[in-house]
């Protein structure tokens, strides 16, 4: 890869942590939200629906800034996070955030959807073997929404990739620190001369998002074929 | 070991209000489709809670709504053999099978692997996926899952039911060798005379969530009164029997009280003890002893009792001994042989009276 300068590297590397970490952290929510709305009725499912889905209908920029004003050192939950020692704003934790909140919307209608396909009858007769609620997640839920999971996690993982709005207007675009893949494109079409390193990144961009879909084809019908037992 | 069940819930189409006592051995619940019977078993289960009631199992209350006891279904130790199967797609058969094992703890020393797998003969199918298996191995594999929970009672809601004939025939042996050879009591649904006329050895009978009649089993399917219910193609009566020989013609002799009986060989050795159920459409009656006919059963009795349906027919229930037979006859044969209590007659079963797979262990076609 040495066709590419230090700084452009430094930005696909920022932006494949930015995007990993984004990913893995909200797998457990995203997961545990998607089975709460594919399975529960209680009061304010719809709210939490309508919330869930919000970053994906919102400008990014005004989720950038509700994240700034929420998060910000001097914002109600930035501020103990900041006694405690944890700084978001204007740091690459920052940007896993916003791309993660990003990102929420697609792995959970993903996840949402493999539960739905998952027949209640069979976590039934689990529990008539005397598997208990968490158990029978863990041993029947859990494989068969696995194929659901790989593609909402890749999903996310590829919108994290290529998250700009909300993340520059969170975290800024600092070399380094906060400049991930489409903020450096961004800041290279801004300085005369910079348009070569923007299409090295554009071309890196297009390569990791083709994988990422590639991938998760190949996976979720291997998983599949494996849970379906064909 | 035995289940006792007092239940009200109240259903789209009608009111379930019933109370009965299983005793070990299999307890048939029978009725036609939507009588209950699969809310009665998923409320023994757990999988439903009614407005009311209360079930126990060897005296473990599992649910009373008086004293606002509701045990989850993974806490019940009942081993469920659902209609369709329900085997776990991403796991093998092995797999499957052992899935209810390991929360059985300490009670699971009763259910080896080996033993289960050796009575419903799925050693071949271990490694397989429940997509691979016939309809009639997955129900084995079933049966055999639930019996590795370890279960203090056992629930078949219609496990033949997806079945063709064939494979029908493949697993009842299954069942009665589940039945004779473990002390787990079973309570199976069904709503196909056959099925619970060879493996019943108590029977309710439910009717728009009413428990309509419970008993042994032959007293309930040899009652007149339950034609109606059991249909007329259900009603007949359940003949205890003992192979007394094989003869070389082809035909196997059996005794029952008041006579022998004649039908193809059967599997079972000189001396076993069978059931043989007798269809009462399949009896004819005759004052005196026929002589000269083709049929080769005729045992001699006296008539208890003549129920008159709503249309032409009439059931004659027929002492034999302590056993009783039932012959649906017409109403007009009734009166032109002066059928009543206390008289003498003749009870022909027709050569087709000893059917197929009504025979307590497998047989093959009856002919004359």
């Amino acid at each position: 890869m040495d066709w590419l300068g230090p700084e452009e590297w430094q930005a696909v590397a920022l932006s494949l942590r930015v995007s990993l970490w984004a990913t893995l952290l909200s797998l457990p929510p995203g997961i545990f939200v998607a089975y709460a709305l594919a399975r529960w009725r209680f009061p304010g499912r719809q709210v939490l629906n309508g919330l869930v889905h919000l970053p994906l209908i919102l400008p990014p920029v005004v989720t950038g800034y509700l994240l700034l004003l929420t998060f910000g050192t001097q914002g109600p939950v930035g501020g103990p996070l900041r006694d405690l020692g944890i700084v978001l704003a204007f740091r690459w934790t920052g940007a896993a955030l916003a791309a993660g909140v990003m990102a929420f919307p697609l792995m959970v209608r993903a996840i949402r959807l493999s539960i739905e396909a998952v027949d209640p009858r069979l976590e039934q007769a689990a529990a008539t073997l005397g598997a208990s609620g968490p158990w029978v997640f863990a041993t029947v839920t859990l494989p068969l929404i696995l194929p659901g999971v790989v593609v909402g996690a890749i999903l996310a993982f590829a919108k994290a990739m290529g998250e700009f709005g909300a993340t520059i207007t969170f975290v800024s675009n600092i070399p380094g620190q906060t400049q991930t893949l489409p903020s450096a494109i961004y800041a290279f079409l801004q300085v005369p001369g910079g348009e070569a390193s923007a299409l090295r990144l554009v071309v890196v961009s297009i390569a990791i998002a083709m994988t990422a879909l590639l991938l998760s084809e190949v996976l979720a019908t291997r998983i599949a074929r494996r849970v379906r037992g064909a | 070991m035995s289940l006792s069940v007092a239940l009200r819930h109240r259903l789209p189409a009608f009111d379930l209000d019933v109370a009965f006592d299983a005793p070990p051995g299999v307890t048939a619940l029978f009725g036609r489709s939507g009588s209950g019977k699969t809310t009665v078993v998923n409320a023994v289960a757990g999988l439903l809670r009614p407005d009311a009631g209360h079930v126990a199992v060897n005296g473990r209350t599992l649910f009373d709504s008086s004293a606002r006891r509701w045990l989850p279904p993974h806490r019940r130790r009942i081993g469920y053999v659902f209609q369709e199967g329900r085997l776990f797609p991403h796991l093998t058969v092995r797999g499957n099978l052992l899935y209810g094992h390991r929360f059985a703890g300490d009670r699971r020393a009763g259910a080896g692997l080996d033993r289960v797998v050796g009575m419903l003969g799925i050693a071949p199918l271990l490694a397989r996926r429940p997509a691979d298996l016939s309809g009639g191995e997955k129900q084995r594999v079933a049966i055999g899952r639930a019996l590795l929970s370890a279960p203090e009672l056992l629930l078949m809601d219609e496990p033949l039911a997806a079945l063709d004939e064939a494979r029908k025939a493949e697993i009842l042996p299954y069942l009665e060798r589940l039945r004779d050879g473990t002390d787990i009591p079973i309570l199976y649904v069904s709503h196909a005379v056959a099925e619970i006329a060879r493996l019943a050895t108590t029977i309710v009978v439910l009717d728009d969530g009413r428990v309509l009649r419970q008993g042994p089993a032959a007293e309930v399917l040899g009652d007149p009164a339950l034609a109606p219910a059991l249909g007329v193609r259900g009603a007949g009566a359940i003949l205890s029997a003992r192979v007394v020989a094989h003869h070389n013609d082809g035909l196997t002799e059996l005794s029952v009280e008041g006579g022998r009986l004649f039908l193809p060989r059967i599997g079972s050795p000189a001396g076993a003890a069978i059931r043989v159920r007798i269809a009462a459409q399949d009896v004819m009656l005759s004052r005196g002893r026929p002589d000269a006919i083709s049929a080769l059963n005729i045992l001699e009795g006296t008539v208890r009792e003549v129920r008159a349906g709503d249309g032409p027919g009439a059931m004659v229930v027929v002492a034999i001994g302590s056993q009783t037979v039932l012959a649906r006859v017409t109403r007009r044969s009734c009166a032109a042989l002066g059928l009543a209590p206390g008289i003498p007659c003749h009870a022909i079963m027709k050569s087709v009276a000893v059917a197929p797979g009504d025979i307590g262990t497998g047989a093959r076609d009856a002919a004359g």
